[in-house]
């Protein structure tokens, strides 16, 4: 069964002038991983950017293009409600700072000022955590401050915290670049787990970890979207020249 | 030769920091001179009577300074009331618009207002409040130190706020949180420490100023918890007693003063606490 969930159309971005993003189309299915994968620079974080309307935040930057989530057009709708929709982890680990580990996982609902009972808050805790492979090490300090834990572990709360929103899709934008091994080999089960339930958009540099993880992948260079397919394909016989000479180490 | 030269600029450091040890204890020495007076002449005053009774007529032994207490409580109250939420509003705005036309008007208008001399203050508080009410009172005292309050509060907050990490913020409005939610319930609390510290410093700035209530709160003898009506305040007490020609009313302002600066320097050292202890990492 396999459904669009995301479709990228025309998508462009900019930094004042800059064009960033040029005319990338892009579908993303329903409980599979994609991979973004390209040169530093090339435009990755602004293009999942885009997809969660986090892109217009910042001063100058213009977005043209549509981006369909379940058919609707996320530019028409109110950015609060795609966000909630569309859940995102940062590259850096940014937890809350003022908040313990409990509230951190639910501050989606806190700081939205959704009222839930204890119970509910309780479980949707405890579920989040589990999903994030995180319960284990915190359950007996659920009530300290998350910025103590490793960075890894903030990693994880940080996934945590998305999706106890229960979103559609999830960004990652390099979730393990700072991670060490285990760590990231947690974070990768924890995809494959995850994807049972959402899609999940991946933005890495490590090829390696693309190929494991990922069903599709999308290479982009230079702000154009190069080359996407199966990550089978992808990896073993690229199509486009750009797409060899990244994979095969040339650049990058 | 060589030798010499060493142990020559050995002894050079030596000096050297001994006459920055020496400079240092000299910049302290005027402070433990205040404080040494203030104590030996206003702690003979302080005792029970001396803070819950009001004034005596001049010639009666005893009294206390309790409606100058209660006075600057009230004064401190308005002030706050009307300086802290515009300055944290005023930091806000100066935070999340760094650049622009109004945040640099504003961001100049707060400068100048540090710049202006208390009495003129007063002076302003006078026009405005005393003069439109056809009275002097509370409120316009309040007013004149809620002005004095405003540029601190404001630039403490600007600064603390712009120490807040951008991530935080993307973290909260990637969640779905709306901008004003974000603002008041993420980057407020990350910055709390801060602006407390702004607010209490502010605070222990204007306890002791004199000049803005004289013509404003302009004091009264009698105990006063009408705002629209004159009202004492410690300094405007010190003032007056300090002034008079009777000896008994000297040793009231000298205990008044001691129960000013005690007060400031518990300011003071909660200040200190809260910056440690509310102190959030990023
Ligand atoms: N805030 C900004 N203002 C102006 N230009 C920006 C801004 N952020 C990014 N850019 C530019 O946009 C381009 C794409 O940046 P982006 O962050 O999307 O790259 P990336 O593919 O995620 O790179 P990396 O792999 O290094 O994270 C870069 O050339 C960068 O210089
Ligand atoms: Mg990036």
């Amino acid at each position: 069964m396999e459904s669009t969930v995301l479709k990228i159309e025309d998508l462009s971005a900019y930094f004042s002038e800059e064009r960033i993003l040029k005319d990338v189309n892009l579908s993303i299915l329903r409980k599979r991983v994609t991979a973004i994968m390209g040169p530093s620079g090339c435009g990755k974080t602004t293009l999942i950017r885009c997809i969660n309307r986090m892109h217009e935040l910042v001063p100058g930057a213009k977005v043209s293009g549509r981006v369909f989530l379940d058919g609707k057009d996320i530019y028409t709708m109110n950015p609060i409600i795609v966000r909630r929709k569309i859940g995102m982890v940062f590259q850096k680990p940014n937890p809350f700072p003022t908040m313990n580990i409990y509230d951190n996982v639910i501050a989606g609902y806190k700081l939205n000022g959704i009222k839930i009972n204890r119970n509910e808050q309780d479980r949707i805790v405890e579920e989040s955590l589990k999903k994030a492979a995180l319960w284990d090490e915190v359950k007996d300090f659920l009530y300290r401050k998350g910025t103590f834990l490793s960075g890894g572990q903030q990693q994880r709360l940080c996934i945590a915290r998305a999706l106890a929103m229960q979103p559609e899709i999830i960004l990652l934008d390099e979730p393990t670049s700072a991670l060490d091994p285990k760590s990231t080999s947690h974070i990768e089960e924890l995809i494959s787990q995850l994807k049972k339930d959402v899609a999940i958009i991946l933005v890495t540099h490590n090829i390696a970890q693309a190929a494991r993880v990922s069903d599709f992948t999308a290479f982009l260079y230079l702000g154009e979207l190069v080359e996407f397919g199966t990550s089978e394909k992808i990896f073993s016989v690229p199509e486009d020249k750009r797409t060899e000479e990244y994979l095969t180490g040339k650049f990058g | 030769m060589q030798k010499d030269t060493v142990s020559w600029r050995i002894l050079k450091d030596k000096i050297f920091k001994g006459f920055v040890i020496l400079l240092s204890f000299v910049s302290i020495l005027p402070l433990l001179f205040i404080l040494f007076y203030i104590v030996k002449n206003g702690i003979t005053s302080i005792n029970w009577e001396f803070l819950t009774h009001l004034p005596k007529h001049i010639g009666e032994a005893g009294g206390g300074i309790s409606n100058a207490l209660v006075g600057t409580g009230i004064l401190l109250i308005i002030s706050c009331i009307l300086a802290v939420p515009l300055g944290i509003l005023a930091g806000i705005y100066l935070s999340e618009h760094r650049k622009g036309r109004l945040s640099y008007l504003t961001r100049l208008c707060v400068e100048v207002l540090q710049g202006i001399p208390s009495i003129v203050i007063g002076i302003i508080a006078y026009l405005w409040v005393v003069l439109s009410m056809g009275t002097f009172s509370a409120l316009s005292g309040g007013v004149a130190l809620g002005i004095m309050m405003l540029p601190v509060i404001v630039r403490t907050t600007e600064e603390t706020l712009k120490l807040v990490p951008f991530e935080l913020k993307e973290a909260s409005l990637a969640l779905g949180v709306p901008y004003h939610r974000t603002i008041l319930k993420v980057i407020l609390p990350a910055a709390m420490s801060g602006i407390v510290t702004g607010i209490l410093l502010s605070v222990a700035r204007v306890t002791g100023e004199t000049a803005p209530l004289l013509f404003t709160a302009f004091g009264s003898p009698f105990m006063n918890f009408n705002i629209f009506k004159p009202i004492s305040a410690l300094p405007l007490l010190i003032f007056n007693y300090a002034t008079s020609p009777y000896p008994e009313w000297h040793s009231i302002a000298w205990g008044a003063s001691f129960v000013l600066v005690i007060f400031v320097l518990i300011l003071n050292i909660i200040t200190k606490l809260v910056t440690k202890r509310w102190k959030v990492q990023f």
